[in-house]
């Protein structure tokens, strides 16, 4: 059979791309609760820490200040995992991929979308249980273990073609600013601390491979020992680590190779590389200074990424209305 | 299992005397063996309908708009010999239907014959004066139909209407199917049960077939009004069991060559048939509504130049019209020189005056409704109004009298339903689709809608409705390695309940 070029529909594949981001946001944000409250379980209360860096990675200190008067761990914990007035929580995340694919059900394997749609179901229904420290972990781990599950399977039956490379795309686009949000949050740290590194800087280092789920993959490649400049240059430049900045714009790369009319985001892509490969990573996140530097670049790689996505709007997805049509009106795409 | 059971006044689907009618025996039986298990069936089967996300939408209750299919495990058995001669009844039914949309907006022989009333079209809101003159290939407007059936007391198979604008549930039909298969694995090894699944083929090879650019691979879409709608489950159920697109109104335009494109991440491409899921009106906002947000403008000007073709075509909805519905028989006799094989049931036409006075004098016997209403809106059943209710209807008669029709109370036949654990009669009507490709083809049986509520005659899931699953048996086929039901020899004419004409 032979494919007469591509006939997906603007509107499915930016269902399907907001599909694939919200799913890594949830089951992103999943990771860092779980990895959160891992580490609290460890530490003395003493040890004063805090739940405040959470609000930051998610991008949604903001949101949660207008709602409370302080971060304490049941709230912030409710507020990213269940809340349902904040988008970005992984309830509400795990809803609008399922409103985005509910729009495409037509086109996923149908075994896949029963396991989107019982999780979407089950989320909703153990919330309460997410927030809870006794059962919170349970609860993390069944979500991760659900939103894998519905990777598998359509890494497994669903064919590879346009549909699943824009819900690559979307996978891996999420995936590399999660990164670099960990990243700006560990700068924002440093930057804090008057000692600059100081005696934790490794401990520090730790948390943040751990809470990309990396910590066990840096160390077969880099040893025991954790330091900022072989983080940064696993967590960024790795090309085998799924979660590293460079490993993620390749996979976009290999996604966009497939598909029409790729010339421009592929060029975005290429620019989000070219930052990559240029800096001196060496150099960032020592000291106090060096900290500023690495929030610059952070936020240097987030605007690119930013940038590659208004690229993918405007190639793929925007319907340039004919002048006697009404511009469309969108219906359950949620953003954020 | 069976003591107790009584459907008084009714014809019952599966008993007559608390013992298995003709087909039925090997269900009854082994629901006999089931005995208490049958409720653990009827929880697997809500867990498989949960787990398969089959759900359909409810307007009203926009905080959780997706409802689990409503569904009864205890099937309705149909025997292969009845069907054969419903399946005939069927097609006769649409092949005339057809003739007559075509009549209708060519030369309208059917009127200057005066078979069907000059009043009767220029007062039909279905009927499209923009369709006047065309010709659709074949000369076919109403590819697919889904036609209600009924059984009166006496086992008398009717017409209760006829749905030719955008017929819905066939994939709540297939879906109950592969619950029934899941639950009921083992009697599908001992019965001969008529397979549903090859309707999305048969669809998806009409539809190619309407392609006006044979010699190509056609781009066949499903068009939907959106995931709104109540029936959009459905929707994207057939889009992905065709391997068609499922598109919206807005995915679509119509460029100065007078063709339908799709919007898509390469451009855009052209579309050779639309299964169009939108009513009428909505279709085209430069020739219907201006304000409809689900059609595209000028796909009636593709459609027209031969473009596109559409299923069903624009206009096929004037013999929704339950006023048309009445001269159905006279249709089939006129056309086709035929008798009807499946007859109407009874129907007074409110604007006719003689009729108007029947109804309203014996308004505790009728069932009103509006004569282009669906779902089940609207519907008056006299034995159950209140008098002011009555009062209302008298009202709404008077005013408005070529909007109503009016039908005998059928006592719609039953069939045992599991309720809180016990098994009880519920009414029940049966929805059979019929596509009139080169092949007509009709399903195996068809959608079985139950009202869940005792003594309820409404049967619409929007109203409290559930389904069944719907048997064609044939009771003549032993299974070959002998653990089947034995068959039995003496039936009279009255338990075969064969449709009569």
């Amino acid at each position: 059979m032979t494919r007469e070029g591509s006939t997906l529909l603007s509107r499915v594949a930016e269902s399907v791309y907001w599909a694939g981001r919200y799913l890594e946001r949830a089951e992103a944000t999943a990771r860092l609760v779980h990895v959160h409250t891992e580490l609290f379980l460890d530490l003395p209360k003493a040890a004063g820490a805090n739940w405040a860096p959470l609000l930051a990675v998610t991008g949604s200190g903001e949101a949660f200040h207008d709602r409370h008067a302080k971060a304490s761990e049941e709230e912030v914990v409710a507020f990213l995992a269940t809340s349902s007035d904040h988008h970005g929580s992984i309830v509400s995340s795990i809803a609008c991929a399922h409103a985005n694919l509910r729009v495409t059900q037509a086109i996923l394997p149908s075994e896949a979308w029963g396991v989107l749609h019982r999780l979407h179901l089950w989320a909703g229904r153990t919330r309460n249980r997410a927030v809870d420290r006794r059962t919170r972990l349970a609860w993390t781990d069944q979500l991760i273990r659900q939103c894998q599950l519905f990777s598998g399977l359509l890494e497994g039956t669903m064919s590879h073609d346009d549909t699943y490379a824009f819900l690559v795309i979307g996978r891996d686009l999420e995936r590399a600013d999660m990164t670099t949000r960990v990243l700006d949050v560990q700068a924002g740290m440093l930057i804090g601390r008057h000692d600059g590194a100081g005696p934790y800087a490794d401990l520090m280092w730790m948390g943040v491979l751990r809470s990309l789920c990396a910590l066990q993959m840096f160390r077969r490649i880099a040893g025991p020992m954790v330091s900022g400049p072989a983080t940064l240059n696993f967590l960024l430049r790795d090309l085998q680590f799924p979660r590293s900045v460079e490993r993620c714009l390749v996979e976009i790369s290999r996604a966009l190779l497939e598909l029409v009319r790729h010339d421009d985001p592929m060029a975005g892509c290429a620019e989000v590389q070219q930052l990559l490969e240029g800096a001196d990573l060496a150099s960032l996140g020592v000291d106090v200074p060096s900290a500023v530097a690495l929030h610059d670049y952070a936020d240097s790689l987030q605007q690119g990424l930013g940038k590659l996505h208004e690229l993918l709007v405007t190639t793929y997805f925007q319907m340039e209305p004919s002048p006697a049509i009404p511009a469309p009106t969108p219906t359950v795409l949620l953003r954020v | 299992m069976w003591d107790g059971y009584d459907s008084p006044g009714c014809w019952d689907e599966l008993l007559v005397d608390r013992k298995a009618r003709y087909a039925c025996d090997g269900v009854v039986r082994y629901l006999g063996l089931l005995g208490d298990d049958l409720a653990g069936r009827q929880a697997a089967a809500e867990l498989a309908i949960r787990s398969m996300g089959i759900t359909f939408t409810v307007y009203s209750q926009s905080a959780n708009i997706d409802q689990a299919w409503p569904f009864d495990v205890i099937p309705r058995v149909i025997s292969t010999q009845e069907w054969a001669q419903i399946s005939l009844g069927l097609i006769q039914r649409l092949t005339a239907l057809n003739l007559f949309i075509d009549d209708l907006y060519g030369d309208a022989k059917v009127v200057a014959d005066g078979v069907l009333p000059e009043e009767v079209l220029s007062s039909s809101v279905n009927y499209l004066p923009q369709c006047k003159g065309i010709r659709p290939p074949q000369g076919v407007w109403a590819h697919i139909c889904g036609s209600d059936l009924v059984r009166d007391a006496d086992g008398t198979m009717y017409v209760l209407e006829d749905n030719l604008r955008v017929p819905s549930g066939v994939s709540y039909m297939l879906e109950n199917r592969q619950v029934t298969k899941r639950v009921f694995a083992d009697l599908f090894r001992d019965l001969d049960i008529h397979p549903v699944d090859d309707y999305p083929n048969k669809l998806a090879g009409l539809l190619a077939d309407l392609s006006p650019h044979p010699g190509e691979v056609p781009v066949i879409a499903v068009l939907t009004p959106g995931v709104f709608n109540s029936a959009y489950f459905e929707h994207a159920f057939l889009a992905q069991q065709m391997g068609a697109h499922l598109v919206e109104g807005k995915d679509l335009v119509v460029e100065a060559d007078d063709c339908v494109y799709m919007r898509t991440i390469a451009g855009l491409v052209r579309v050779d048939v639309i299964y169009r899921r939108v009513d009428d009106i909505f279709l085209d906002p430069e020739e219907f509504r201006a304000d409809s947000l689900v059609g595209v403008r000028g796909l009636m000007r593709a459609w027209r130049s031969g473009n596109v073709a559409i299923a069903n075509a624009p206009g096929a909805g004037v013999a929704d019209d339950k006023v048309v519905y009445s001269y159905v028989p006279a249709l089939i006799r006129y056309y086709l020189h035929e008798e009807p094989k499946i007859p109407n049931v009874p129907t007074w036409l409110c604007h006719r005056d003689v009729d108007r006075s029947h109804v309203l004098a014996h308004l505790d016997e009728m069932v009103v409704k509006p004569a282009n209403g669906s779902g089940g809106h609207g519907v008056f059943v006299g034995s159950m109004a209140t008098k002011g209710a009555k009062e209302e209807m008298c009202r709404r008669v008077e005013a408005n009298p070529r909007n109503y029709i009016a039908q005998p109370i059928v006592s719609l036949s039953t069939c045992p339903t599991l309720s809180n654990g016990r098994i009880v009669p519920r009414h029940l009507d049966l929805r059979p689709f019929i596509l009139s490709g080169d092949q007509p083809y009709v399903t195996a049986g068809g959608l079985t809608r139950v009202a869940l509520k005792e003594g309820s005659l409404v049967v619409n899931s929007s109203q409290g409705g559930g389904s069944k699953d719907t048997w064609v048996i044939d009771p003549t086929v032993v299974p070959a390695h002998g653990h089947g039901h034995q068959v039995q020899g003496q039936h009279s004419q009255a338990q075969h309940g064969e449709a009569r004409s």
